[in-house]
């Protein structure tokens, strides 16, 4: 880390808008809660992710929504430090990761890390859940490294 | 019966290769007919040769109903596109093969048209499409789960792929820059290349970081142009030109659960970490009765750097993992690597026309016209993508 090095940003809210379908409407329903759900297929308890209409696994539909602790590991990640539009000019370094979530089988969210420098992120860590409020209908996830 | 050896290439050609927008005023369609013309030129053929088209990724510049009726084709007879995108370059060709094999079609053209001048592949997965862009993917519901990331090009998506393989294997930039530095090795000797300047390792290292760990020399060229090939059975084919480049074997698919890949995050952490390409490698080489072993020059769809690398150990050129340093030893070097790899200068510093310079490179060096000739190359190794399914291989001998 280099003494000037950038705190990570954030995307712009103005870039950032949803198109829920009946699969994923729950789990943004729920992240407006602050409330981090996945669905588990009820036939054979394999969680999938994103929400979609069938089990990868036995291809039923019925889920049932498991609230998540918020804890999660950096699984890999991004540094975006060339802003590709306009619009995210401002906005660089942001870290796009792909975080796993815990006793889920391996399901991953892809969210931005937040409250830490880009030279101090390592795969593997333990990260917590941090809500972003975007639009008074969106809240979408965020990670920052856990407290010990 | 399969269909290896049923069909052969026996023309290709190509518009030359602008930088993206610089090809305007002329119309994709266009670019498309010149490309084609070039091919069956090539052959030895002309357009009342032509009952067929294979194709991938709307490389047509426009719909076949458009461009039989502007190009004159007499009949088509066959017209058919691969799902997905870029992956499906290669696979083209052995769509080709196959009409041909299955007796629907005779002559049957694949080609790609690329204009970027009112949008361009480096913003596709952009959260807003730009007015008249082409190439941004519509909102979904499945792109609410990474578009709020700010994920909004497929650099910055692959880059997660090369941060994993890092991580997992040690693989580090050097290697990254030993892809780029060498097929720009091979491209400044090439009339047709965009990139003329040699590249060094501090050029590399000074270069700006787009989306670590990849910086401004991990990715492509953003292009215009076009590029064309004409398939016909082997018996047509040997009365053609030049000798027939036969179509020995070729693949496409990938696994399931590889599935739209750099843009959900969720493939199996086994194959995370790869180039999408291992089962359908593995059904090449049952194909053509061969390994990675046999061939002499392949030509891995090289968008990203690192890609080659993952396609390297996906095809068998060297242990899973082993990448890194089977690349930082000399082996993809034309000359005197045991696998030159990207001979024409690849997607990295050629032109990016979508993986299909790749196939055009494989049959003049399995002509023994290439620029960057390899001594003696009776096979040649054909790939498209990494990419969402389907990836694609094809295998050409002399």
């Amino acid at each position: 880390m280099t003494a000037d090095e950038p705190m990570a940003k954030l995307p712009p809210a103005e870039l950032i808008a949803l198109t829920p379908d009946v699969f994923t409407a729950p789990f943004w329903d729920a992240a407006r809660d602050h409330r981090l759900v996945v669905p588990r297929c009820t036939a054979c308890g394999t969680y999938r992710f994103p929400p979609s209409a069938f089990c990868f696994r036995c291809q039923g539909q019925a889920v049932e929504w498991v609230e998540q602790s918020g804890r999660g590991v950096c699984f890999s990640y991004t540094v975006a430090w060339h802003p590709l539009l306009p619009e995210v000019h401002e906005s660089v370094p942001y870290i796009p990761a792909v975080v796993e979530l815990p006793d889920t089988g391996g399901v991953r969210l892809i969210a931005n890390l937040v409250d830490v420098r880009p030279s101090e992120v390592r795969i593997g860590m333990d990260l917590e859940l941090v809500w972003r409020d975007v639009h008074p209908d969106v809240t979408v996830a965020t990670f920052r490294p856990a407290a010990r | 019966m399969g269909m290896q050896d049923a069909a052969a290439v026996v023309g290709v050609g190509a518009t030359r290769y602008y930088k993206r927008g610089q090809s305007l005023p002329q119309t994709p369609l266009e670019l498309a007919g010149k490309a084609m013309l070039a091919a069956l030129a090539d052959a030895g053929l002309t357009v009342a040769d032509v009952d067929g088209l294979a194709l991938y990724s709307m490389g047509l510049g426009g719909d076949t109903s458009l461009f039989a009726q502007v190009m004159g084709i007499p009949e088509v007879r066959f017209t058919a596109t691969l799902t997905g995108g870029g992956g499906g370059s290669a696979g083209s060709v052995g769509l080709a093969a196959a009409a041909i094999h299955a007796g629907m079609a005779t002559t049957v053209v694949s080609l790609m048209t690329l204009q970027q001048a009112a949008s361009r592949f480096g913003t596709s997965y952009a959260p807003r499409g730009r007015p008249g862009a082409q190439y941004s993917a519509p909102p979904s519901p499945e792109k609410d789960f990474t578009s709020p990331s700010g994920l909004m090009g497929p650099g910055q998506m692959f880059a997660v792929l090369a941060m994993r393989h890092m991580h997992r294997y040690g693989t580090r930039r050097e290697h990254f820059a030993e892809v780029a530095i060498s097929t720009r090795a091979n491209a400044i000797r090439r009339e047709t290349s965009l990139m003329t300047v040699p590249l060094t390792l501090d050029d590399y290292f000074n270069a700006r970081m787009i989306a670590e760990p990849l910086c401004l020399y991990d990715f492509c060229l953003e292009c215009d142009g076009a590029v064309a090939v004409v398939t016909t059975s082997l018996e047509r084919a040997r009365d053609l030109r030049h000798p027939p480049v036969r179509i020995r074997a070729s693949a496409h698919g990938g696994h399931g659960r590889w599935g739209q890949a750099i843009t959900w995050m969720n493939m199996p952490d086994e194959y995370f970490a790869s180039s999408g390409h291992r089962p359908v490698a593995e059904r090449l080489w049952a194909m053509a009765g061969m390994t990675a072993a046999d061939v002499d020059v392949a030509l891995l769809y090289d968008h990203f750097s690192p890609m080659v690398i993952l396609q390297l150990e996906d095809y068998g050129f060297c242990p899973i993992g082993e990448g890194g340093p089977f690349v930082a030893e000399g082996n993809i070097r034309h000359g005197t690597g045991s696998v030159p790899v990207n001979t024409h200068g690849g997607n990295l510093s050629e032109a990016y026309i979508i993986g299909m310079t790749h196939v055009k490179e494989a049959v003049e060096q399995l002509r023994g016209t290439a620029v960057n000739q390899v001594d003696g190359a009776e096979v040649a190794l054909v790939t498209g993508g990494p990419a969402s399914i389907p990836t694609s291989a094809l295998l050409l001998t002399r």
